[in-house]
């Protein structure tokens, strides 16, 4: 079942019909036709694995050899699919372009930006060296990367992320392309980043009349830049509409499950109070798969805010971890005098940016680095100066839950090795104890009994992070540090873990730094809020107040960059 | 598997639907250890993969026959292949009772060429078993203290790389005693460094793997993360290299035999070689024949460490079974 979308009065520039693509005997799309409007931006909205990325890279033919295609790819009266190699040539990188996830990888290391710019220029258009590399300063000049003149000989590792991507922009944008394909342009980006990113997008595609094909799985940044979202989920589009039908009136369960399964800044939801709603998927018989919404009713009261009488569980005092060896031969201050206490059973939430230092805090409170100076107190002792044996009984009473649920777990460990060896060597001896508290756990963070022989890469990204939680609970932790827990996680399943983990840290009691870049997260998880800047706390305060009145510029600026969708209950748009 | 279910469900299987970006991921998270394949062990899909690439089944069947006629040995030519067996320079396929010939001397060459296999196989295998312990024993060690220690291991590594390993083995034979064992272990010991480096660097870079942080705040010691969480995520690249150095060690063995400072109670193909070069006008075959010998156990090893990469590449063994 494929919708085929409305065109629009003009004629559309691009036009998908029937498109399916397959590896193998995996159909990885599956019978998806749309189109693009010229000047027109269109959001292909869905979660890893759903056929999006697959689809925009089998527009231009960039899939692998492997792949059979079939279907019809009209681009301004072409049809694509019919052209030959040499022809195709001449639509990439000139009338249709497209960035990439990772700045990172997608700038050749070895050549300059400058190098890269003017290669698109003289290969498409002809121009000579020096006329090529006027035309470059201009585009790095529109593109807002400053004193375009100097940089241009710059190498990809010199500038930061946001500033490769504008890059990878100019590079795009370089001939004027009729239609823009950008897979997931903004995903490795900070969000004050992001922001400017796709601002700077939108302008450019104002100006030069283009098309915009955004591959996203973020909902907030389809609902505040797209006009129009098509929906995608196991290789079919299943919805497409103007993005304000979409958010106000979705008629497919699965967008209906996506949108609540969402955390907006702008709503009041809280863990103490209310648990998301998930996504469940429904094979049905013979027929397509169903989607279901459902939402779990609180097992118990409101869990009430912890005593700020309490003594605190973790005390940080001045707090400073430096690097040695920065350029110029001095040292960098990661953490940078920090103080902050966490009581029994409260979740404190740290935000920040990329760099400000908030890995390097929780490594530090883990022990896993030595600070320069200050003190970790926790429950009393003080644990920042102590030796690698003098820490082993303090181990199992901090725990830490990692963002990258393929790089955090061993692959050639059993989920039970990795279960039994941490109880072992927090002196579990007898083999029947540790058997019962793994079953219990397993069961616990809701995995079948049957995980426990297997190894991490038979487990979806998901279902990884469950077992990261079962191994930092098997040790029945006071803290757990959580570190990006579901930011390389999809919607549905980060709703899944989120509502996992405030039922955990009821039912063991258990404090929690909350580590984040993602406000909305943070909003929803924590009773109180760190905001990190520069290896320092820039402004602190409660789950309310912090939101609706943010004090410092940072904070503020932090807010604001937050991409909100324009419809629904609040216009909350960023002005420009 | 045909339809990829968009959510986490708790059906396990669903994890490996091998789409090409799950493909790449994979390649690209090997660095950091993720294992490849959907299989329980490690070890058999590398199997697996191995068993369906044609140059490395050439290079298997080549080395197990090498290894049955080199076990037996004393059963297809008893006796010492020095004994003087018949007369002088008989060409090969003229006699039946020694169908490759005799040498100047009257030696058998086919009772050479088994014992000669013995010797190499022996040779290449205990040489890249001193070589691979003592390489991961000190890149490991490098590697996961660093600091002063992985200087100063830095410092001997060096030494020992830019030291022309050939002749320090030379040397080292010449003035000890030059019998099987020692020549074996001498030149184990002047090879090592390029493992020594090899893990040394794969140290480095899971050092600071998520599973290894997870592995040390949970409170384990040195010798279990070295030994059980970082080793055996280390060893793929080890075991291509170690293909190639029993080749290598071969290659040395006979080398040093050819020069006339080997095991002088012991055949060896490299001392055949040796022998007969001086004749190699009149009777070109007391060369050739030890020659090919040399040349098809080395292309055996060399294809079996080639298919090795693939194998041990998820990405090109996804190529093979998609």
């Amino acid at each position: 079942m494929s919708a085929v979308l409305q065109t629009a009065a003009t004629s559309p520039l691009l036009e998908v019909e029937d498109l399916q693509v397959s590896f193998g005997s995996h159909r990885a799309v599956r019978g998806v036709s749309f189109a693009v409007a010229p000047g027109e931006t269109l959001a292909l909205v869905g979660e890893s694995g759903c056929g999006k990325s697959t689809t925009a890279l089998s527009l231009l033919r960039l899939l692998p050899a492997n792949a059979r295609v079939s279907g019809r790819i009209r681009f301004g009266g072409r049809e694509l699919q019919s052209l030959d190699e040499a022809a195709l040539r001449g639509v990439r990188g000139n009338e249709i372009s497209m960035i990439f996830q990772e700045p990172m990888t997608s700038l050749n290391p070895v050549l300059s930006i400058g190098e890269q710019v003017t290669e698109v220029l003289r290969r498409h258009q002809g121009l000579n060296r020096w006329t090529a590399r006027a035309r470059a300063i201009q585009l790095l000049d529109r593109v807002r990367i400053p004193e375009p003149q100097r940089r241009i000989d710059d190498f990809p590792h010199q500038l930061s992320g946001g500033q490769r991507q504008r890059v990878m922009i100019a590079i795009a944008m370089a001939c004027q392309p009729r239609l823009l394909i950008a897979d997931e342009p903004t995903t490795a980006l900070d969000v004050t980043v992001q922001a400017q990113i796709l601002e700077l997008l939108r302008e450019l595609g104002r100006e030069f009349s283009t098309s915009l094909l955004l591959i996203t799985h973020d909902l907030g940044v389809v609902g505040q830049w797209a006009d129009r979202v098509a929906v995608m989920v196991g290789g079919e589009i299943v919805e497409a509409a103007p993005t304000g039908q979409i958010f106000s009136a979705p008629r497919h369960d699965y967008t209906r499950g996506l949108l609540g399964a969402s955390l907006r800044l702008d709503s009041s939801l809280h863990c103490r109070s209310a648990r998301l709603p998930e996504v469940r998927v429904v094979a049905g018989a013979g027929g397509p798969p169903r989607y279901l919404l459902e939402t779990r009713a609180l097992a118990a009261a409101p869990a009430p805010l912890p005593d700020a009488a309490q003594p605190p569980l973790l005390s940080v005092q001045e707090l400073r971890t430096v690097y040695r060896g920065a350029p110029g031969g001095g040292e960098v201050a990661a953490v940078d005098g920090v103080s902050f206490d966490i009581r029994p059973g409260e979740t404190l939430g740290l935000v920040g940016e990329s760099g400000c230092g908030k890995s390097t805090l929780s490594k530090t409170l883990l022990r896993l680095l030595k600070p320069a100076s200050g003190r970790i107190v926790l429950d009393g002792t003080d644990i920042a100066a102590l030796d690698e044996r003098q820490l082993r009984p303090y181990r199992g009473r901090i725990q830490m839950v990692f963002q990258d649920p393929y790089g955090s777990l061993n692959p050639r460990h059993t989920v039970f090795d990795m279960l039994d060896a941490a109880l072992r060597v927090h002196g579990v001896d007898s083999r029947d104890e540790r058997r019962r508290r793994i079953v219990s756990i397993i069961d616990r963070v809701g995995l079948p009994a049957g995980a426990v022989q297997r190894y991490a890469h038979e487990f979806s990204g998901g279902q990884r992070q469950r077992i990261g939680l079962a191994r930092a609970l098997v040790l029945r932790p006071r803290l757990v540090i959580c570190d990006e827990p579901v930011s390389s996680l999809d919607v549905s399943v980060r709703a899944q873990i989120l509502n996992l983990l405030a039922e955990l840290k009821d039912e063991f009691q258990l404090a929690t730094l909350f580590i984040s870049h993602d406000l909305s997260v943070v909003k929803y998880m924590a009773d109180r809020v760190l905001v990190m800047h520069g290896g320092r706390i820039v402004e602190e305060g409660d789950g309310q107040s912090l939101w609706e009145r943010p004090q410092h510029p940072y904070t503020q600026t932090l807010i604001r960059a937050v991409p909100n969708p324009r419809f629904d209950a609040i216009p909350s748009r960023i002005a420009g | 598997m045909s339809f990829v279910p968009p959510f986490d469900s708790d059906s396990l299987g669903d994890a490996a639907a091998p789409t090409w970006r799950s493909l790449l991921r994979r390649h690209l998270l090997r660095g950091r250890g993720a294992a490849p394949s959907a299989a329980h062990s490690a070890t058999w899909p590398v199997l697996g993969a191995l068993l369906r690439d044609p140059a490395a089944i050439v290079g298997l069947v080549l080395l197990l026959a090498l290894l049955g006629v080199a076990l037996a040995a004393d059963w297809i030519r008893p006796g010492d292949p020095l004994d003087i067996v018949s007369a002088p320079l008989l060409r090969p396929f003229t006699d039946p009772a020694y169908p490759l010939g005799t040498d100047q001397l009257g030696r058998d060459i086919a009772a050479g060429l088994v014992h000669g296999a013995r010797v190499s196989l022996l040779v290449g295998m205990t040489a890249a078993g001193v070589g691979v312990s003592l390489g991961t024993l000190i890149g490991a060690t490098a590697g996961y203290f660093g600091g002063r220690v992985d200087a100063v291991l830095n410092w001997l590594i060096e030494i020992f790389q830019t030291t022309p390993s050939f002749l320090l083995v030379v040397v080292i034979v010449s003035i000890t005693q030059s019998s099987l064992e020692v020549i074996a272990v001498v030149i184990g010991l002047t090879t090592w460094e390029t493992v020594a480096r090899l893990i040394r660097a794969q140290f480095r870079a899971l050092l600071s793997s998520d599973f290894v942080l997870a592995a040390r705040s949970i409170g384990f010691g040195h010798r279990w993360i070295i030994v059980r969480e970082i080793l055996p995520n280390a060893l793929p690249p080890v075991v291509v290299t170690a293909s190639v150095m029993v080749a290598s060690a071969i290659l040395m063995e006979s080398s040093l035999a050819f020069l006339g400072v080997g095991d002088p109670n012991k055949v060896s193909w490299g001392s055949m070689i040796g022998g007969g070069r001086d004749m190699l006008r009149s009777a070109w075959y007391l060369t050739v024949i030890p020659g090919l010998a040399l040349v098809a156990t080395v292309f055996s090893l060399n294809l079996i460490g080639d298919a090795l990469i693939e194998a041990m590449n998820p990405r090109l063994r996804g190529r093979v079974v998609p």
